[in-house]
This record gives structure tokens, sequence and C-alpha cells, in this order.
């Protein structure tokens, strides 16, 4: 798959605008308030749009259609029932919080609701896990460069890292936020055609059921278990997944969806960008309308990869096996890109990769120098210095952010082990930490000290149940059972799944006991903290659909529908 | 602040959307092959072009109320 001129010309106007829109926007630059929080300024559909794009790494555009081609229809519970109700809560219940508080980042609200140290706990291992996470979807893309084009690694991270890098230092949060809007439109429209072609090239959807029914009986399962959602969720063993509906709902659906729409910064900044509490509030719902949609745009494509590979189509297309002889899922996007799209359209697809990877990998950088500057150059290292000071301190956090997230590709370049234990301990932190901030917005007497232990006995219940559970077939080390093997599960994703279901129990448990035993904070000092104590906001002056509750009730149904429609 | 994103988005579109367009006018029609005998380029390449128009339209009416 060689770009010929007119793809490369397609490239070409992308990067033009994107690094345009940054060099437009550096005027607006004067305060560190506008280039952390875009002086609070975006109006809500932007922000909205980049919500959800600064969440659409390349990582999640190629795993997504992964666990389409492994998984099927079922992996849109990572949408349905693992994104939109969290989004509707953050947008409903806990926006008022975050943006009526006036806190600049997700950690300085712990601060202000429980204390320094509890801030200070969220903001390094927030600030650590984007810098890798950048690295590491960097070295992603670098390898897919490098195998579908023949790029070098190396040209591929520093042109990649070095555009992004641009754009931020000029126009900070506010360009990043633009740049996300931009990418957004570009990757549903170079994705979209390959749905389309796709679809057409398996007899439609009716071709695409009939294909995939041949998936899921070669392998043992219904006829329908690639193409429902629900259907053969009753049983572990009745899915490909390996997971039952308690798993699915109480794990993804509540404990790890809330804990990463409700309480990520890289997301939560977006909508603290808005430029009200109207706006902020609206951002996730906004975000939420084209979320519900987008499994038919990553996890179909990756469903018709593999009907194909099965039953090929007229056109002949088929997966690549990898030197282990198994399919190499991750190769759904890019080797239909290069089979279905004539020179043109595979230069707007390419450019659709690209714009994921950035958007995914500019996320991660703003909301590092945010969480960096404010919660721990300014809470811990320099307090008190001027304005000019921190903003000039978030100019080079930018530049020493994306330079860590290089070095942290190459690290994975060459140790690919330390990488997968980085992620390991990253969700043994992350599981509690919607335990955290729900008993802190909700309710008034949990305090500090209960916070605080309460994440580190979250994060130890969660390596504790690590280390003495084991998927089926796995071997044991960092699959699981390095303390002993008490359990099996039926596959890797139950044992995420219930990873966090215990993480989060612990850290629930351990806060409301601590916190009883601890002195509480007076009222007077949480009013604009807590649920209990904020008066509601006003919506008297919105129209019935803007109103948060009414826009939440329309999305949570759209979901509801989509379920039943493909149960 | 007087930045509409939809400026430089209809722009852009428009750019990729005549490229792509152009390129399906004068390209071999034998290559569309690939995309199951489809002028896929043509195709996609006005329907952004309608999609630029549209964004350019919605960011002068916003200008002009202003």
């Amino acid at each position: 798959m060689h770009p010929a001129t007119i793809d490369w010309a397609i490239m070409g106007v992308y990067f033009a605008f994107v690094l345009g829109v940054g060099y437009t926007l550096r005027r607006y630059m004067k305060t560190s308030t506008d280039y952390f929080l875009s002086g609070r300024s975006i109006p809500a559909w932007v922000a909205g749009l980049a919500f959800l794009s600064a969440n659409l790494g390349a990582q999640e555009v190629i795993g997504m259609a992964a666990s389409g081609a492994k998984y099927g229809m079922a992996t849109s519970h990572f949408y349905w029932i693992g994104a939109i109700p969290a989004m509707v809560f953050l947008g409903v219940f806990m926006m008022p919080f975050y943006y009526g508080s006036k806190a600049r980042s997700v950690p300085e609200y712990l601060g202000l609701r429980f204390d320094a140290k509890t801030r200070g706990l969220n903001a390094i291992s927030f600030a650590v896990m984007t810098v890798f996470s950048s690295g590491i979807s960097m070295y992603a893309m670098g390898l897919l460069l490098n195998l579908l084009l023949g790029w070098d690694f190396n040209t591929s991270v520093w042109l990649s890292a070095g555009i992004v890098l641009l754009y931020i230092l000029l126009g900070g949060l506010t360009s990043a936020i633009y740049n996300e809007v931009l990418q957004f439109f570009l990757i549903v429209c170079g994705f979209a055609p390959l749905v389309f072609l796709g679809l057409k090239d398996v007899g439609g959807w009716h071709g695409l059921t009939q294909r995939l029914s041949y998936v899921a009986t070669s392998q043992g399962f219904a006829p329908q278990a690639w193409s429902s959602t629900w259907s053969g969720m009753g049983h572990a063993a009745s899915n490909p997944m390996g997971v039952e509906w308690f798993g699915v709902a109480m794990g993804l659906g509540f404990v790890l969806s809330f804990g990463y729409w409700c309480t990520d910064f890289l997301v939560v900044q977006r909508a603290m960008a808005a430029h009200s509490m109207a706006a902020a509030r609206r951002t996730p719902l906004i975000a939420a309308v084209p979320k519900m949609l987008f499994p038919f745009l990553v996890i179909v494509p990756g469903m018709i990869a593999i009907a194909s590979t099965v039953h090929t189509g007229a056109s002949g297309f088929s997966l690549p096996h990898k030197a282990d002889g198994t399919l190499n899922y991750d190769m759904s996007i890019p080797m239909m890109l290069g089979h279905y799209f004539p020179h043109g359209m595979l230069g707007l697809g390419l450019t659709a990769l690209l714009a994921s990877f950035m958007s995914g990998m500019a996320g991660n950088v703003t909301a590092f120098n945010t969480v960096w500057t404010y919660d721990i150059y300014q809470a811990h290292i320099r307090p008190g210095a001027s304005d000019h000071h921190y903003l000039t301190m978030g100019r080079i956090a930018t530049v020493f952010g994306i330079a860590l997230s290089v070095a942290a590709a190459y690290v994975a370049n060459r140790f690919n082990n330390i990488m997968d234990m980085l992620q390991l301990l990253f969700a043994f932190v992350n599981a509690p930490l919607f335990a955290t901030f729900l008993l802190g917005m909700f309710w008034k007497r949990s305090t500090g000290h209960g916070a605080f232990v309460g994440l580190l006995s979250g994060t130890l219940a969660a390596a504790l149940h690590h280390g003495l559970t084991l998927p089926t077939a796995s071997v044991v080390g960092i699959k699981g059972g390095w303390l002993a093997v008490m359990h099996h599960y039926p596959s890797e994703m139950a044992q995420n799944f219930w990873t966090a279901i215990w993480a989060f129990s612990a850290c629930f448990t351990v806060t409301i006991a601590v916190s009883l035993l601890t002195r509480p904070r007076p009222d007077k000092e949480l009013a604009g903290l807590v649920y209990s104590l904020t008066p509601r906001p006003p919506e008297t002056d919105q129209h019935w659909y803007e109103r948060p509750a009414n826009l939440g009730a329309c999305v949570l149904a759209g979901a509801l529908l989509l379920n039943l429609l493909f149960w | 602040m007087g930045f509409d994103i939809r400026v430089p988005l209809g722009v852009m579109f428009t750019l990729i959307g005549a490229l792509l367009a152009g390129y399906g006018l004068v390209s071999d029609p034998a290559m569309n092959q690939r995309s199951l005998g489809i002028n896929i380029n043509l195709w996609w390449g006005l329907t952004l072009l309608a999609m630029a128009v549209a964004l350019l339209s919605l960011a002068w009416r916003a200008r002009r109320r202003a």
C-alpha cells in the first residue's frame, strides 16, 4: 500500500489546517486560564465533540475494530452500557460540582472537597499515567505506520509528536479542542465510506449476519453470537467474551465506565472549558449522541473483516495472520483501508487514522500540562508566583510532557513487558476512583482521611484480586495468579471486570469506615462541593430540550433502544 | 471569542472534497475495481463538498446575526 501524490496532498491539507488553527489561536493565549481552560469560552457543541475526540485515539479505533472481529456486536457494550449512562450521570449530576466549584482540574476538586494528600495522590498518578499512555499509543502508531506504509518508526514518532507539540504550544487547550473537532469530522468522514463499501461487499447487514453465523458456529457458539449484544450474556460460556451479564453490567457498565468518564481529567477538562455551567453540563450529553453511533463506525468494520475472512466476499478480502498463525485482528481497519479504497480515498482514510492518533495524544498532553502546572508545580513546588509564570510553566510542561511520551514510546519499543506491567498498575490505581468521587459528592460525612485510605485500599484490593485469580488458559505472571491461584475466570475480560468490582467495593467500604472514625468538615466549608449542600443550578432560562435532565433522559432512551434493537 | 471552527472546517473540506472529486473525474476508471466498481472518489468528494457548503453557510449566518 504505497500512497500516491493525491494521498499525500490530502494528508498535507490536514496538516496545514491543524497547524493553521494553532497559529490563529495563539493571540488569545494571554493568561494561564486561557492556556489551560480555554478561558472557559468554548460553545457546548464544540466541547462535546472534543470530549469525544480526545477519547478516540488510534488505540481506541484499532482496538474496537479488533474486538469487533474477536467478539462481534457484543463489543458495543463498551459504548451502550460502558459509556452512555456514565456520560449522562456526569452531565446531569457531577458537572455542577466540577464547574461550579471553579476547580481548574479534577485533582483540584479532590483537594477542595477532601485534602491536599488526596489531591496529590490523584495528581501524581494521573500525570504519570497520561505521559505513559500517550507514549504507548505513539509506539502503537509507529509500529502500524511502519507495517502499513513502510515509514520509519523514528520518523512517525517525531513527526506526529512535533505537530502536536507545535499546535498545543501555540494555542493551548483551545487549539487542542478546536483541532479535536477537526479530527472528529475527519475520522467520521474517513471511516464511514469504508463501512459502506465493506457492508456492500458482504451483502449488507443481512449478508453480514449470515456470514457471522458461520464464524460463531465454527467456534461452537450459537449462530447469533457475533451479531447480537445481550442474547448470549446469560452465561460466560455462551458468548465469545467469556463474561456473564452481571460482570458486564456491574464491572464495565458501573465501576469501569463511571470511573473513566466521570473522573478522568482527560475528558472532563473539555467540559470544564465550556463557556457556562449550562454548556458544561450539556457537553457530555451532546457527546453521547455520536458516541452511541460509533459502534457502526469502529466495531462493524471488525465484524466485516472477520466475516469475509471466514466466508470470503465478492472482492476476496481476508485478514492477515500473525507470526504465530493466529489472525491479526488489529489489522482489521488498516487492511480494509488498503483493500477497498483507491488512491484519493486512501489518503483520506490514512488522514483519519493520523487524526485519531493526534487527537488522543493532544488530549493526554493538555491534561498533563494542566495537572502538572496547577496540581503539582503550583501546589507543591512553587506556590504564589505570577500568572505569567504559570503560563510559561505550562508551555515548558507541554514540551517535556511530549518529550517524556516520546521517551516512553522508545521504552515500549525496547521493553514490551514494562509497558504491560505499567498498564496493569494504572488499572489498579484507577479502579477504585469512582467510589471516592461518589462518596465525596453525595455524602457530606466523608472525610479526607477516609478518601485517602479508601483509595489506597481500593488499589491494594485490585492488586490482591489480580494476584489471586487467573483467566483459564493463561500462564501465571502478568495475567494474574502471582500470589496464588484461588479462582479461575473464563476470560481475561471477566477477570478485569471483577478486579474493578472488588477495588470499588473495598474503596467504598473503607472510605465509609474511616470517615466515620475521623472528624467531618463543617457544612459551610462544603457548600458547592457536595450535593446536599449545593443549591441546584437554575434552568429556567433554558428551553426544555436544553435542560440536562431532559436531554439525559432522551440520550438514555436512545441507548436503551439500540440495546433492544441489537439484543 | 471571535473564532468559529466551522470556517476552517468548511474550507478544509472544500479543498479535500475538490481534490477527491477532481481526482475521481480524471483518474483511470479501472482503479475503481477496489471500491466495488463505485467511483468513490467522485461521490465522496461531492458529499464532502456539500458538507463544506453547509458548514460555511451556518458560520456565515451566525456571523450575520451577531
